[in-house]
């Protein structure tokens, strides 16, 4: 399993809002496990977290743990944050596409989700960088998955 | 139940509908009208362009900058007080371009005659801020985006960065795309930017996020537009030049269960449908207004919409492939959203003002394109990285 962390290094960690339908992906983030929602109708897995399969409108969720590897599908760096952020530029936003257990990927590839990419030079990014996660924790005591390299 | 593969669609608005009003504000800063003044200036100039009236008028579309409860204050505010259809579909700033083929589609079903569509917004000197999204807590998407410091333009910079990587589009390639519009733009005595660029002075502009730089973004203004699509009988009575719409198509695109693709755009769909109802290729078309909030929205699109291969939209756009009049898209002749014009940080009606200037050969002499008879607007709005609505819609000239 992945890295759990302490400290956020250089970034905020600005509170998400838990929906009811995301509760068990914002739990586990508090115990360092990247906990993925799949839709035992179709078996597809499903991002962003939700109680609803888009895929073959099931509401029948199971819940797993997903490695918490991947690889860099696409990055950004602004020069300037807005918000929270205003301090915090130069900073990495990245698309990482995540690994999936033996069995549970199909053919395609896992689920692409945003991020922000951590304890590296931003400018020494490339799309196809491997990475893990790490998990920065908020005050309310749920986390972001955010990811550094692997 | 499935219901498998339905016939083809029958029904079309070509040749339903024309454009016969067309106004852009002539001001990109606007300290001293209020919102829906601005509404009432742009509906009040359309019509005149027309030569109709706000009695004249029985359908109003509006979209997300339109203030308070959408049409119903706005028909209120504006005294459209015999209205029979109202539409405020929401996609951004592909939204006017979206309305254009709903306001065709309901003339084509006989609910109105005279459909009225308007924009208006002061992001200088009203207090909303770039972007204008106005996304909230409750998008169910929100908190897997917004906590890692996104933004709108994170998120076409993510686009851009991997069209780079997987087709090996440059920096400089992008930049050819501001030169076109900025040479285009000084011809315009009201666009915001009105120099001339060249490609070395866009990629010596700042970074603002790699892989973009500031002139790779579009201007940021306050203004709007608005535009009157009438019936073939009323294009009839009046004495403008009131050119035909052939055809419309439009898709939203999102992240697709999280298997997003970034390199291509929400036109891949909505280009195909406008094509096919229009009767034309992209071979037809003399001049595209493509919707520009960067650089490579344009790019996609220009790709997207069948005008090049996949991959080689950096290739079309070298060597003054978008400069009018003789270039191989002319695009943009206003100077588009990168010089002349983003109001309220939606593009779309200014993409079909322009598009209605060439049709009837009013675009400025330097930049109007020969015996321009097809013309394409698109409009992309949202974001490329995430999700974006995107609207095609064809114009001929004929009258």
């Amino acid at each position: 399993m992945s890295d759990a962390s302490d400290t956020a290094g250089q970034l905020p960690v600005p509170e998400p809002w838990v929906h009811a339908d995301a509760k068990p992906f914002w739990d586990a983030t508090a115990e360092g496990r990247l906990c993925l929602p799949r839709c035992n109708g179709c078996g597809t897995v499903i991002w962003y977290p939700r109680g609803f399969c888009p895929v073959c409108a099931s509401f029948d969720i199971e819940w797993f743990d997903a490695p918490g590897t991947g690889e860099v599908y696409s990055f950004s760096i602004p020069r300037r944050g807005q918000g929270a952020y205003r301090d915090a530029a130069p900073y990495v936003v990245a698309y990482v596409e995540l690994d999936l257990p033996d069995g549970l990927g199909g053919d395609g590839p896992g689920p692409r989700i945003m991020t922000n990419l951590v304890d590296c030079d931003p400018w020494s990014v490339s799309v196809g960088d491997r990475v893990r996660a790490v998990f920065h924790p908020t005050e309310r005591g749920v986390a972001l998955v955010r990811f550094r390299p692997a | 139940m499935a219901l498998g593969r339905l016939p083809a669609v029958t029904g079309t608005i070509r040749g339903a509908a024309h454009l016969a009003g067309a106004y852009e504000h002539p001001l990109r800063t606007i300290p001293d009208r209020t919102t829906p003044q601005i509404h009432a200036e742009v509906a009040v100039g359309a019509l005149a362009d027309a030569g109709l009236t706000m009695g004249d008028v029985d359908a109003y579309f509006c979209a997300g900058d339109a203030p308070g409860f959408g049409p119903l204050s706005m028909a209120e505010y504006l005294g459209l007080d015999r209205l029979a259809y109202v539409d405020s579909t929401e996609i951004g700033g592909s939204s006017y371009v979206a309305h254009v083929g709903h306001a065709a589609a309901a003339i084509a079903a006989g609910k109105c005659h005279v459909a009225l569509i308007t924009l208006a917004g002061k992001p200088r000197t009203g207090g909303s801020g770039p972007g204008g999204s106005g996304r909230v807590g409750d998008a169910p998407e929100f908190s897997f985006e917004v906590p890692f410091g996104t933004s709108v333009l994170t998120n076409y910079a993510l686009a851009a960065t991997r069209h780079m990587h997987e087709f090996g589009t440059t920096s400089a390639q992008l930049a050819e795309i501001k030169v076109a519009a900025s040479t285009h733009a000084q011809h315009n005595p009201n666009a915001f930017l009105r120099d001339v660029v060249t490609v070395e002075e866009v990629l010596e502009s700042p970074m603002v996020c790699d892989p973009l730089h500031r002139l790779d973004s579009c201007v940021i203004t306050d203004g709007g537009g608005a535009l009157v699509v009438v019936s073939p009988e009323v294009a009839r009575t009046l004495d403008r030049h009131c050119p035909v719409v052939l055809g419309h198509g439009e898709a939203p695109k999102h992240t697709g269960n999280g298997r997003i693709d970034l390199t291509h755009t929400g036109a891949v769909w909505s280009g195909p449908r406008a094509f096919e109802e229009a009767g034309v290729t992209p071979a037809d078309v003399d001049y595209a207004s493509i919707y520009d909030s960067f650089t490579i929205t344009v790019l996609q699109t220009i790709e997207d919409l069948g005008f090049c291969a996949k991959g080689d939209g950096g290739r079309f756009v070298a060597d003054g492939g978008l400069q009018a009049p003789h270039g191989r898209l002319p695009f943009n002749t206003d100077g588009g959203g990168l010089c002349n014009n983003h109001p309220t940080n939606r593009g779309g009606i200014t993409k079909v003002i322009e598009a209605v200037r060439q049709l009837r050969g009013e675009a400025h002499p330097a930049v109007q394109v020969p015996d321009c008879d097809i013309a394409l607007a698109h409009g992309t709005g949202g974001s490329l990285g995430t999700r974006h609505g995107s609207a095609t819609l064809i114009l001929g000239r004929e009258a």
